[in-house]
């Protein structure tokens, strides 16, 4: 029973990681070939069945006159405004969760789990009710098509992400650490910077985890308020075209749109694994 | 030069917390506060640490008033009952925090955290991590940077209570030397427990808390003598002191299935209904006795708890060693009366084996 049990859940686990990475292999493998080894017949891997070619990858840094499509301007806008959204929601996130975590806010009817709330709620209700408040607020102060009007946005949207995770993550760390460092001389500020904050690293880069993801495939708000000046790596992959573009260079660039978000994986993978602060603290 | 507190009340969300509990703690003295879990205990302590702002009432110490100073300038100390230390720091790192806090110069703080180290037995573990640490280790090092610290108020809250046994045992003989030989005579120590026999043995000055209110002050030995009331004798025994109703009369006092010749120091009391009381070490096993069914017996380390019953008198025994007894088996016992406590129908001790004080 054991054994079948380890087997159907290896089986499982093997399936679905077929599943999963085989489009990604095809893709690798198609990003390196060229006309030939596309049309011909059918081939898998490169040296063996077809001589790779990095024709594909170079389309991708050429310019339109010169016959590529040059992704190389919305890729880096790309990660100048997910960067930028991602670090301001993370500093202000991560001082905003600790004050909701750490104080009693009364106003009237509202309290701590209210304010909470406010800030989930900006991610409950779908994208697309935002759109024309964005759109009207962007072009009122003259921010439309432009990365700066970019990153107060994502921050809009990214913000409660960092919140939500850290305040939870603050509500582990016991109330006593605090104290005890407020004891030991240390100033409010100072007990949150020398204290809390080296403790709350995991948490930390879970919520900029979080953060870079979400900002780096939104696609919606980039569509919407950007039109000619400025342009990001969705949008951009998008409209790349199959009749036009070739499929290895189809193939490098979703591969390069997917690359930073594989890496953040990799990275967060190793420190989670690492053993959170819950183990620190009993 | 004391720190004296004055009428302090802390009531959030109209439940009491604190009721008007005032005090004067001199310095090179211990204090420990004695009271059942949420008698009050951890915020009185952390109303002279200053994390919290009492409602009403005065706080001062070395004659400035000490509401008016933030708690990283009260200069206190403070060691938790969950072992609160730096997770991000290794042992020797958060031993000088604090220090590094008031920036000292480096060799005054080499000296001082070398001798916290030896005080709670922790050289060679310097560089260890602080999750490497055992539970006992960990309060070693909360306590070592309390210690270093050379603070002017050094609070303990039930620094032994998540310990096992055993260590328990170990930590508290060790505490008892730290306080005997470690503390200077510009030291105000104070430390709260639930466990009455901890309370004995550190032998300072008690304060008995209950709901937030002082229902007794005084000497660790005149607390255990002469309680000044019923929830007093509860609170400060452990099993609780045995609880009987019975009427005085000239020679007996009768119970609901015994009488007992009255002893000497109740001659002068009057002949009415009283609450007797009586320790659970002062029942022993006799022959001669009253016969009574065991309902429960408990073995704990070398002594044995009986819970006995006849009728309904409920008493709790202390035999001072192990014994197997059977439930529902019959025993005899008999009563120490020179060792009764008489306590009125208010609840007010009004006789005492040791004599009352009423001081």
């Amino acid at each position: 029973m054991e054994k079948l049990y380890t087997f159907l859940k290896y089986t499982f686990i093997t399936l679905w990681t077929v599943f999963i990475v085989a489009p990604f292999l095809w893709a690798v493998s198609t990003s390196f070939k060229d006309f030939q080894s596309v049309n011909s017949k059918v081939t898998y891997i490169p040296w063996l069945d077809f001589e790779p070619t990095l024709e594909g990858w170079r389309v991708l840094v050429k310019s339109p006159a010169r016959g590529g499509v040059d992704i190389v301007e919305p890729y880096f806008n790309s990660i100048f405004v997910t960067c930028t959204a991602s670090l301001v929601s993370i500093v202000l996130g991560t001082l905003a969760a600790y004050a909701l975590s750490r104080f009693t806010f009364k106003a009237g009817f509202v309290r701590n789990n209210d304010i909470t709330f406010f800030f989930i709620s900006q991610r409950i209700m779908p994208p697309i009710v935002l759109s024309i408040p964005f759109f009207i607020f962007l072009s009122t102060i003259g921010l439309l098509d432009s990365l700066l009007g970019l990153v107060v946005v994502y921050i809009v949207l990214l913000m409660p992400i960092a919140v939500w995770i850290m305040v939870d993550f603050f509500n582990r760390v016991p109330k006593e650490l605090d104290e005890t460092a407020l004891i030991d001389g240390c100033n409010p500020y100072q007990a949150f910077y020398k204290v809390v904050l080296p403790n709350s690293i995991p948490g930390l880069i879970v919520a900029g985890m979080f953060c870079i993801i979400f900002g780096w495939i939104d696609f919606f708000f980039a569509f919407i308020l950007t039109f000619t000046e400025v342009q990001l790596l969705p949008v951009k992959v998008v409209a790349l075209n199959s009749s036009i573009t070739p499929w290895w260079s189809l193939s490098a660039s979703a591969l390069i749109s997917v690359a930073p978000l594989i890496i953040v994986a990799f990275v967060v993978e190793r420190y989670l694994s690492k053993g959170n602060l819950s183990g620190a603290l009993k | 030069m004391n720190l004296i507190g004055e009428k302090i009340t802390y009531k959030p969300d109209d439940q009491f917390h604190l009721n008007d509990v005032s005090f004067n703690f001199k310095k090179g003295n211990l204090y420990t506060i004695l009271g059942r879990t949420l008698s009050g205990k951890t915020t009185f302590l952390k109303t002279i640490a200053g994390l919290l702002n009492p409602d009403s009432g005065n706080l001062s110490f070395e004659e400035k008033n000490f509401s008016k100073i933030p708690v990283w300038e009260r200069n206190v100390a403070m060691v938790y009952q969950q072992f609160i230390n730096y997770p991000h720091l290794n042992v020797y790192e958060n031993i000088i925090f604090p220090l590094k806090q008031r920036k000292l110069s480096q060799e005054k703080i080499k000296t001082d955290v070398d001798e916290a180290l030896k005080t709670v037995g922790l050289i060679g573990f310097e560089n260890r991590k602080i999750q490497e640490l055992s539970g006992g280790q960990q309060q070693r090092v909360a306590l070592a940077r309390s210690l270093a610290k050379k603070a002017k108020i050094l609070l303990l809250d039930e620094p032994l209570v998540n310990l096992d046994y055993k260590l328990r045992e170990q930590l508290r003989e060790e505490f008892k030397r730290i306080f005997s030989e470690g503390m200077s005579q510009e030291t105000i120590l104070i430390y709260s427990t639930t466990d009455p026999q901890e309370v004995m043995e550190l032998n300072g000055e008690v304060i008995v808390l209950d709901e937030g209110k002082v229902l007794q002050k005084g000497p660790a030995k005149e607390i255990f003598e002469n309680p000044l009331n019923l929830k007093v004798a509860e609170i400060s025994n452990d099993p609780p002191m045995n609880i009987l109703k019975g009427l005085k009369n000239s020679d007996n006092l009768n119970f609901e299935n015994i009488s007992i010749k009255s002893p000497k120091h109740f001659k002068n009391l009057e002949n009415q209904n009283y609450n007797f009381g009586i320790r659970a070490s002062e029942i022993k096993l006799d022959d001669n006795g009253e016969e009574f069914e065991i309902e429960l017996a408990e073995i704990s380390g070398s002594e044995t708890l009986l819970h006995l019953k006849k009728g309904n008198s409920k008493l709790i025994a202390l035999i001072e060693e192990v014994m197997n007894f059977k439930i529902h088996q019959k025993v005899k016992i008999i009563l120490n009366s020179s060792k009764f406590y008489a306590f009125n129908q208010s609840g007010e001790l009004v006789s005492s084996p040791y004599g009352i004080n009423n001081g």
